[in-house]
Parts: structure tokens; C-alpha cells; sequence
């Protein structure tokens, strides 16, 4: 093996892809049954890149040509950077080799097309199909579908990996245009919409016959970039919910805007990456998700932004400060869950417990209640709780000055002169 | 008046003080490991025998009391070895022995809520353990790797490790408590080595198969390949991989 060759292809390679943020390796049920090599299940993350996002698969383009001119991406045409391409046995032979030393859970591949979207993506499955059979490989891969790619691809494809996605790139169908003329929505949506029904009716196949063959049963997840262009929250979260809804996604994955190629169309190159904004749209995510919420409760015509200061839960709460206080020892957990600073685990937790005794203060700190939030809205088993009538402006306040936000607060202070 | 009970620190052990502690009819009781009494003036102390007979009697009367799920917990809570948490164990073996009713999601109790955190504690090291072992290929196409866990979860680590790596030999040894797991295509089975004769851990090197050292090095390159230098975040970096086990970490070193 030629290593300084597979060095400079693997750090190109790897570069190139690293702007695709999805990273989970969970909610595959594949076993290592054949004695072979790997099993994928719950997902692990195996390491953390300085700017602390897990490392969890190879995460690597077949190659970083491509035919198509997208603004925002640094793969494009025109863009002036070294080009490189793996062969299918180099990138088998990388995933397998990092696999038994249990670096990663296994193989994210994308792609820049070359030549159309059935030659690029019949190499990608080629590869899938080759750690598979030949060397028996059952971790977790993650296969791109490219948009464009025939349904008979798409099934082979469907086979051999755990998961798939097409990434929509930008939220809306308007946004596309702007900065990647050559590609439409229909191209990508056509794909998902032939996996939504492939799983579906994979999944009845393998309810009747057990030894019916399993198909990317981690299901399929998309990416929007957010920050590139004007689109606000309200629109980037009704299109993941329309997404989520209509394609039974497993995920949505929101990827801050690093500004990488100077173009009019694209924010500056010195314009900071969207950091708080890509964390507060996942906590709305969650919210969506986990929580029980609908996206108009969370962004709306009249708030179309997400607050950047407090979490989105916060935001509701104090915009809806009718719905509190809650009782800790009463309210049904679908309330429980709406308090700021409960979460999911503490929740269970609050309804477990309660069945034994009435729970005070004391008790939901030990229980991982984050109080500092929390207190404003819920009362237990004390004669002490907020009495003041506080509005939720006020709560606001309050919470952002006892708290320390892992992120530098905006200025908070309003003077009041005159 | 202060009892305090000594015992060897097994799970036989623990269930045996159990036994006494019912037996006895004691009340304040302080149990301890061999080994780190302090010697209070005040005190009555017992040593307790471990017996097997007497443990199995308190394991059958616990199944009664809790499931099978939360004896597991329990036992996982006790394989930790958590200094200072003896009588957290006792308390909630107790609790679970005089309450009129399954105990296991009381979590406003103490010892419950206690024992909960423990078993986080060690399923979070487990869960580290699972991500942060770097097997390296010796010549003998065994697949080694050191750990230093904060806590005892090599037992809770061969499960998942056979499962996964079914057609490689490997090893994985905790350095700090001096015993490992070897797999050997069939069966797993503890191991102590002998590293009287390696002076210096890199001298282990000489055992690694040639293409060992390149996988490190694209595993290297990889690494700092993927990182976005524009989203530097060294606090989030350190708080998913504390310092304290950077020095087993291929891309760390």
C-alpha cells in the first residue's frame, strides 16, 4: 500500500465530507450472526473533534468530483482545490482496518457525482455490497442516496445499509434555486419518497417472513444548511416537520453555514458560523420529537426567530405562563414535560416517584430537576414556591442572571433612562 | 450504639452483612471494606465471615423483593467499587427488605436515588469503555488494548465486546486493577499478565504487526482531517473526553 498516497486521499477526502453533520450510528438492529465482524444497535461515538462533535463513523467521500456548481459547497465545479477519488477496495479496506481496532462504528460514504447520479451511486452501493458479503461485515454504514438515482439503485442500496439520506441542502425549494441552479427539490424528494414506501413495506415483508431480508433499518435522515440564506426558524422548522411527518425521517440535521467560498450569493467568508442558532433549532427538534410539541407552538408568524438567549421550551413557557404553575404530584407527564428544566429522564423519574410520596424541592434537585429554571413554574409538596406574580419577561431575567450560558449571553441589560 | 461491620468487599460478602445486620437485630449500622477502618474508639466491630449459604439465603429473599432488572443494578452498583458507598448498598438492600412493597422506583428515597446514580455513574464508564478502547494488532493477530477505567466495568464490557469482534482474538486489560479479558474465537476467559519484563509500555511495540503503525497514522490524520478549526470548542472537547483518558486514545497521543 502506498501510504503516503492513501494519506493524501483520506485527509482529502475526509475534509471534504466533514461539512455533512450527521453523525449517529444508532437505531440499526443489525447482529454479528455469521460470526463475522461487527453489529450495529445503539451507536457510540467513539471520539470528539476539537470543536466537540463525536466521531462516530469514517465519514468520507468516494471522491470530490463533481459535475454540479453548488455555492455553497466546497466540492463545486468550479471551485479550485485538489481533486481525489478512492478506489472501492481502499475505502473497504480503511473501514474494516479502523473497525477491528474499534475506532469507529462504521462507514458514512457520500459522494461528489461524477458522470451521472446511477454511476456515482452504483459505486457506492458496490462498496456496501462488498463489505457485506465478502468480509462479512455487520457494523453500521450510512449510505448517501444521490438525488436523481434509479429506484432499482435506491433498493439495492435500501440492502446493504443501515441508513440513507438525501440532503435537501437548504430549507426551501426558493433557496435551493439561489445557490444551486443545476439542482431541483423534486430530484431529491423523488428518492425519499421511494425509501419511505420501501421501508414501509419491507418492514410488513419481515412481520409475515422472518427470514425476509432487512432494509436500512436505521431508516433515512436529511440535511438542510442553515445561515447560507434568509430563510428564518419558522420556515427551516415547519419544512422539518412537513419532512418529518411525510417521510417518516429519523432525523433532520441542521448544519450551521461555514463560510468557506467567497461568492455574492453567500454571507461573507469572515461571517461567523451560526453556533447558537444550529443548537437552539435542535432543542427545537427535540421539542418536536420527544416532547410532544407542535412546531406553531414553537416558532409562529408572530415569532419567527427562535429566542438565541434561552432555550425554546423557556421561550414557551413564559408565553404561556397560564399553563403554570404545574403541580409536580399531579399533572400528567405530558405537562411535566412542557416545565423548563425537566427533562425526559427526570420526568419519568417525578411520575415514578411520586406514586410513593408526595415529592418536595430536596427531592427533585437529587432527581436531576435543573431547579433554577424549574422553580418558577412548579410547585410540590412545600409551602415555598414563587408567589410573586412575575411575568414571563421578568423569569426571563431572573433565569439569565443567575445562569452561566455555555454561550456568551447577548447584553441583557435594558436601561430604563428615561 | 455504632456498629461496624468489616467485610471482604464480594457481592457474597456484602449479601452475608446483610444477613448479620437481620440476625444481630442491629440498628446503626456502618459497614466497611477490609482494610479501611479507622480505628473509632466507640464502636463495636464485627468482622463478618463471608459464607455462601447465608448469602444465598439474602439473595433469595432480595428476589422477592426486587426484579431481576434491579438486582442487576444493584449488582452492577456494587461491582463498581465506589469508595465510601458500602453503606449505600446496605442502606438499599435494607430499604428493600423492611418496605411493604417494591422499593426499586422510590427515587424521593435516599438509598434509591443513590443506588440510581451509582449505576449511572458506572454505565456512563462502561458506555466510555465501549468508545474509547484502541485495540492495537500484534503479530500474532491478537487485537490488544489497555483501559484505565475510573471504575470496575471490565466484567460489564464482555457482552459487547464478543458480540462485536466474534472473528478476532483480543484483549482488553485494565491496567490500574491489573486483570484482563481475552477472547479467544470461542470463549472469554480472565487473564493477569506479566509485565515484569516490558520496562517501558512502549516496548510493547516490538509486538505489533507492521501494518499496526500506518492504521495509527491515517486514524491520526483522519482525525484532525474532520475538525472545522472555525468551530473550536475545547471546553465541549473536553468535557465528551476528559484528559484523564486521552493517554489511551490513538488520536490523542
Amino acid at each position: 500500500m502506498n501510504v503516503d498516497r492513501i494519506t493524501e486521499k483520506l485527509n482529502i477526502l475526509a475534509d471534504a465530507a466533514k461539512y455533512d453533520v450527521s453523525c449517529a450510528s444508532s437505531g440499526s438492529k443489525r447482529k454479528n450472526e455469521n460470526k463475522g465482524l461487527g453489529n450495529a444497535s445503539n451507536g457510540i461515538c467513539h471520539s470528539y473533534t476539537e470543536d466537540g462533535r463525536c466521531v462516530s463513523l469514517l465519514k468520507i467521500l468516494l471522491t470530490n468530483h463533481c459535475i454540479f456548481d453548488c455555492a455553497y459547497c466546497v466540492s463545486r465545479k468550479s471551485n479550485d482545490i485538489q481533486r481525489a477519488a478512492f478506489t472501492v477496495q481502499e475505502v473497504v479496506d480503511l473501514t474494516i482496518n479502523f473497525y477491528r481496532r474499534n475506532y469507529i462504528e462504521g462507514l458514512f460514504l457520500s459522494s461528489g457525482i461524477f458522470k451521472d447520479a446511477d454511476y456515482t451511486m452504483e459505486r457506492l452501493v458496490r462498496i456496501a455490497k462488498k463489505l457485506r458479503t465478502e468480509h462479512k461485515f455487520n457494523g453500521y454504514i450510512h449510505l448517501k442516496s444521490i438525488p436523481g438515482a434509479s429506484d432499482e439503485l435506491m433498493n439495492e442500496a435500501g440492502l446493504y445499509a443501515d441508513r440513507l439520506s438525501v440532503n435537501l441542502e437548504m430549507p426551501t425549494e426558493a433557496g435551493l434555486k439561489l445557490l444551486a441552479p443545476d439542482k431541483n427539490q423534486a430530484d431529491m424528494i423523488k428518492p425519499m419518497g421511494y425509501l419511505k414506501n420501501a421501508i414501509i413495506q419491507r418492514t410488513e415483508e419481515k412481520k409475515l417472513f422472518k427470514k425476509a431480508p432487512i432494509f436500512a433499518p436505521a431508516g433515512q435522515s436529511t440535511q438542510v444548511i442553515i445561515g447560507a440564506t434568509p430563510e428564518n426558524d419558522s420556515q427551516i422548522l415547519r419544512s422539518a416537520s412537513y419532512f418529518y411527518k411525510n417521510f417518516n425521517l429519523k432525523r433532520v440535521y441542521y448544519s450551521g453555514y461555514v463560510p468557506v467560498l467567497a461568492d455574492s450569493r453567500l454571507p461573507a467568508l469572515n461571517t461567523s458560523v451560526p453556533m447558537v442558532r444550529e443548537n437552539r433549532l435542535y432543542q427545537a427538534d427535540w421539542l418536536m420529537r420527544f416532547y410532544g410539541f407542535k412546531v406553531n407552538e414553537i416558532v409562529n408568524d408572530s415569532q419567527p426567530h427562535l429566542d438565541l438567549d434561552i432555550d425554546p421550551k423557556l421561550g414557551w413557557a413564559i408565553r404561556n405562563m397560564q399553563a403554570f404553575p404545574v403541580n409536580i404530584n399531579q399533572a400528567d407527564v405530558q405537562m411535566i414535560l412542557r416545565v423548563p428544566g425537566i427533562g425526559l429522564l427526570s420526568a419519568q423519574k417525578i411520575v415514578s416517584a411520586r406514586k410513593f410520596g408526595k415529592l418536595n424541592w430536596e427531592q427533585l434537585k437529587k432527581m436531576g430537576v435543573a431547579l433554577n429554571r424549574a422553580k418558577y413554574f412548579i410547585t410540590c409538596n412545600s409551602t415555598e414556591f414563587e408567589r410573586r406574580d412575575l411575568t414571563g419577561n421578568n423569569i426571563k431575567q431572573f433565569i439569565l442572571a443567575t445562569s452561566q450560558s455555555k454561550y456568551l449571553k447577548n447584553t441583557q441589560v435594558q436601561l430604563n433612562l428615561f | 450504639m455504632m456498629t461496624t461491620l468489616i467485610y471482604d468487599g464480594t457481592f457474597e460478602g456484602l449479601l452475608t452483612s446483610v444477613f448479620e445486620v437481620y440476625d444481630r437485630k442491629l440498628n446503626l449500622v456502618n459497614l466497611q471494606k477490609t482494610g479501611q477502618d479507622n480505628n473509632a474508639l466507640f464502636e463495636d466491630k464485627l468482622q463478618v465471615i463471608t459464607d455462601d449459604e447465608r448469602a444465598n439465603r439474602v439473595l433469595k429473599g432480595l428476589k422477592q423483593k426486587i426484579s431481576s432488572m434491579g438486582l442487576q443494578r444493584l449488582y452492577a452498583a456494587h461491582l463498581a467499587e465506589m469508595d465510601g458507598e458500602e453503606n449505600s448498598l446496605l442502606g438499599y438492600i435494607r430499604y428493600a427488605f423492611d418496605a411493604g412493597q417494591n422499593i426499586e422506583e422510590n427515587y424521593g428515597n435516599k438509598f434509591v436515588m443513590r443506588i440510581s446514580e451509582m449505576v449511572r455513574m458506572v454505565r456512563r464508564e462502561k458506555h466510555r469503555m465501549e468508545a474509547f478502547v484502541r485495540f492495537q494488532k500484534l503479530k500474532d493477530e491478537t487485537f490488544y488494548a489497555a483501559i484505565e477505567p475510573d471504575f470496575n466495568v471490565l466484567p460489564l464490557l464482555i457482552r459487547h465486546f464478543k458480540s462485536r469482534y466474534a472473528d478476532q482474538k483480543w484483549i482488553i486489560y485494565d491496567i490500574r486493577r491489573k486483570y484482563g479479558i481475552y477472547y479467544n474465537l470461542h470463549d472469554t476467559q480472565y487473564i493477569s499478565l506479566d509485565f515484569a519484563n516490558v520496562s517501558k509500555p512502549g516496548d510493547i511495540v516490538a509486538a505489533f504487526t507492521e501494518d499496526e503503525e500506518i492504521y495509527q497514522h491515517l486514524w491520526k490524520n483522519y482525525f484532525t482531517s474532520v475538525n472545522i478549526p472555525s468551530r473550536k470548542n475545547t471546553r465541549l472537547h473536553v468535557r465528551h473526553i476528559p484528559k484523564r483518558y486521552w493517554k489511551h486514545l490513538t488520536e490523542k497521543i
